[in-house]
C-alpha cells in the first residue's frame, strides 16, 4: 500500500523510551530499521542488548504475525525467522495505543548488495539455503508467502541468507496473507493465490530475477512470455534456466525436488566452467571450443600489444 | 461456531454525490441490515491535497460500518483487497468481541486482554475469515471523470476475486454501476463466483453529471435478498464443488 494515503504513520524519535503496559520492560529506540506493511521496524536497546522492535497501531494484525513467529520457532532445530523475546503494548496516553513485538536482530547485507560486492558464485549458493529453509518451513505446514528481497538479509560469517519478516507467512491451503505484485504469481497470470510450496518456489526465482534487474519490469501484454525471455536474457543464470523456468511454471511439487534438479544443474555448470581441463563432457556443446578461441585471441592482442611497446 | 454470510458493498468513487438522499444516511441503513459498507475513493495523480469531495468517502464508510482508503488509481489493486479483507476482519472481530462480552462482561474487549491471550483469540477470527462465505456487491461510480479510470478499476476487479477465491470460503460478486439509464443503478453482472468475465462486459459507460451515491447504496442493498442469489447458489451447487489440491 506504498501509494495510498496512509492514516497514520507511527514516527518515532531515537531516545524515546518505550514502556511495555504488561511486562513492564523498557526499551530504548536506537534508529529505524525498515518500514513495512503494518508497522515500522526500529533497533532498541534493552540492558545492553540490542533487539529489533515493530510497532503499529493494528493491534489484530500484529497478533497474527506473532502467532506466526511462535509457529516457527516450534519447527525444530532451525532458525527460519528471528526469534521472538517480547510481545507488549505501549501506553503513549492514556486512550492512545500501539502494539508492539520485540525479536533478534539480525545484521547483515541486503541479498543484492552481497552478491554485487562477493560475486555471483554465491547465487546458487544462497538459491540452496533458501531451498532448505522454504523445505523445511513447508514440512511444517506453512508456506511464506511475502517472499521478496526486501524480507531477507545476509548475515555474514559465513554467508548466510535469513528471512526477517514473516508477516506472509501462510497455512498450506489457505489465501496467502500478504504478497507483493512482482513476486506474485497471480499477477503473472501464472496460478492461483493459494498457499502452496510451488507458490513460494515461483516468488524465489523472482527474488533472484530481482538481483539482475534491479528496477523490475512491466509485465507487458504477455506476461509469461515476458518472464521466460527476461529469465533467459540472464547470463549469470543460464547454467540453472531449465529448473528455474520449471519453477516460474508451477512445474515443481515440493522444494526438495527443485533443489535436487539445481543442484544437477549446479554441478554440470561448474564441470562445463573450470578452465584448463583435458577431458570435455560429451554434451558441453561448442562452449568449450568458444573458451579456447577466446584464450588464443586474448593471447594474440598482448602479443600484438607488445610489440608496439618501445 | 456455526459459518456465516458475511455481506460487503464496495463503493468506488472519486467524487461527491449529488443528487438524492445522503449516502451516509443509506449506508447507516446498510449496516443496520448486516450489509458492511466499504469505501474507496480513487484520486488524481496532480491532486495533491485531500479534496474536499472525498471527504463524504470516510462519511460513508463510517456509517456503513467500513473501512474508506483514499487512493492514486496506480494502488487500487492493492488496495480494493486490503480494505475487502480488514473489513472482513473488522467485521468477524465485532462478532468475536461480542461474544467476549457475553462471557467475560461489559468492559472486555480484545485490546484489553493480554498479548498472550489474544493470540488465540486472533487465530479463530483469522479461520472465520478463511472459511466464512462472502458476497460482495462492488457499485462502481461511472459519472464522466470516472472514464480514464475505469480500466484500473476492471483489472483491480478481476485481481479481488483471484485473491478472494484463494480462500477456502466460497464467493459471490456481482457488479453494478451508478447512475444507470432510467434507475439508480444498472447491472453489470450478476452474483456469480467469478469475476472473470467481465473483461468483455466492463465498462458500460454512463456518461453524464449525476453522481446518485446515496439511492445508488439503497438500491445496492435490496440487491443481496434477491432471486438471482439463490438460483445461482443452486447452480454452482453441481459441478464440481470440491476442488482438487493440485
Amino acid at each position: 500500500m506504498n501509494q495510498a494515503w496512509k492514516k497514520q504513520d507511527i514516527n518515532i524519535k531515537p531516545g524515546t523510551i518505550i514502556h511495555g503496559k504488561w511486562h513492564q520492560n523498557r526499551y530504548v529506540i536506537k534508529r529505524k530499521l525498515g518500514q513495512g506493511a503494518i508497522g515500522t521496524v526500529y533497533l532498541c536497546e534493552r540492558n545492553g542488548q540490542y533487539s529489533a522492535l515493530k510497532i503499529s497501531e493494528y493491534a489484530t494484525s500484529m497478533t497474527v504475525e506473532v502467532n506466526v513467529l511462535k509457529s516457527l520457532e516450534k519447527v525444530q532445530g532451525s532458525s527460519l525467522g528471528p526469534s521472538l523475546l517480547d510481545v507488549d503494548d505501549w501506553e503513549i496516553s492514556p486512550g492512545s495505543k500501539c502494539s508492539f513485538y520485540v525479536m533478534e536482530y539480525l545484521q547483515g547485507e541486503p541479498l543484492s548488495r552481497f552478491i554485487s560486492r562477493h560475486g555471483h558464485e554465491w547465487t546458487p549458493i544462497f538459491m540452496l539455503q533458501l531451498l532448505d529453509d522454504l523445505e523445511q518451513l513447508h514440512q511444517a505446514g506453512w508456506v511464506f508467502g511475502d517472499f521478496k528481497s526486501e524480507n531477507l538479509i545476509v548475515l555474514l560469517n559465513p554467508p548466510k541468507v535469513r528471512w526477517i519478516d514473516v508477516g506472509g507467512t501462510t497455512q498450506t491451503g489457505r489465501a496467502i496473507k500478504e504478497y507483493t505484485e512482482f513476486y506474485d504469481r497471480g499477477y503473472w497470470g501464472l496460478g492461483t493465490r493459494k498457499a502452496e510450496p510451488s507458490y513460494d518456489l515461483f516468488a524465489l526465482v523472482m527474488v533472484f530475477l530481482n538481483i539482475y534487474y534491479p528496477k523490475q519490469f512491466e509485465k507487458g501484454a504477455n506476461p509469461k512470455a515476458t518472464l521466460l525471455k527476461k529469465l533467459n536474457d540472464v547470463r549469470q543464470l543460464r547454467g540453472y534456466r531449465e529448473c528455474l523456468t520449471k519453477a516460474l511454471l508451477g512445474g515443481y511439487r515440493s522444494s526438495a525436488e527443485m533443489r535436487h534438479d539445481l543442484m544437477n544443474a549446479i554441478n554440470a555448470a561448474g564441470h562445463r566452467d573450470r578452465p584448463g581441463r583435458r577431458r570435455r563432457p560429451p554434451n558441453a556443446g561448442t562452449s568449450p571450443l568458444a573458451e579456447g578461441g577466446g584464450i588464443i585471441l586474448a593471447a594474440l592482442f598482448y602479443y600484438l600489444s607488445s610489440l608496439m611497446l618501445p | 461456531m456455526k459459518k456465516g454470510t458475511l455481506k460487503q458493498i464496495l463503493l468506488i468513487t472519486d467524487g461527491c454525490s449529488n443528487k438524492g438522499e445522503d449516502p451516509a444516511v443509506t449506508a447507516a441503513l446498510c449496516q443496520q441490515q448486516g450489509i458492511t459498507v466499504n469505501v474507496i475513493g480513487i484520486v488524481d495523480d496532480d491532486q495533491t491535497e485531500e479534496p474536499e469531495g472525498l471527504r463524504e468517502v470516510e462519511d460513508i464508510a463510517l456509517s456503513g460500518g467500513g473501512i474508506s482508503q483514499l487512493v492514486y488509481k496506480q494502488a487500487l489493486s492493492q488496495t480494493v483487497q486490503t480494505v475487502t479483507k480488514q473489513s472482513m476482519t473488522q467485521t468477524l472481530q465485532g462478532f468475536v468481541n461480542k461474544e467476549l462480552k457475553q462471557i467475560l462482561g461489559e468492559d472486555q474487549s480484545l485490546e484489553e486482554i493480554e498479548p498472550e491471550k489474544r493470540g488465540e483469540i486472533m487465530e479463530v477470527v483469522e479461520d472465520m475469515g478463511e472459511t466464512c462465505d462472502l458476497e460482495v456487491l462492488v457499485l462502481t461510480d461511472t459519472s464522466a471523470s470516472m472514464h480514464d479510470k475505469l480500466p484500473t478499476v476492471k483489472e483491480a476487479l478481476i485481481d479481488l476475486s483471484i485473491s478472494l477465491n484463494a480462500r477456502i470460503g466460497r464467493n459471490r460478486f456481482c457488479i453494478f454501476n451508478f447512475p444507470g439509464k432510467r434507475k439508480a443503478i444498472e447491472k453489470v453482472l450478476d452474483w456469480s463466483p467469478k469475476l472473470d468475465s467481465i473483461s468483455t462486459i466492463f465498462p458500460k459507460l454512463t456518461s453524464g453529471g449525476i453522481t446518485p451515491t446515496g439511492p445508488a447504496i439503497r438500491e445496492a442493498m435490496y440487491q443481496f435478498g434477491k432471486k438471482g442469489l439463490l438460483k445461482n447458489l443452486r447452480d454452482e451447487d453441481e459441478p464440481g464443488v470440491e476442488e482438487a489440491g493440485y
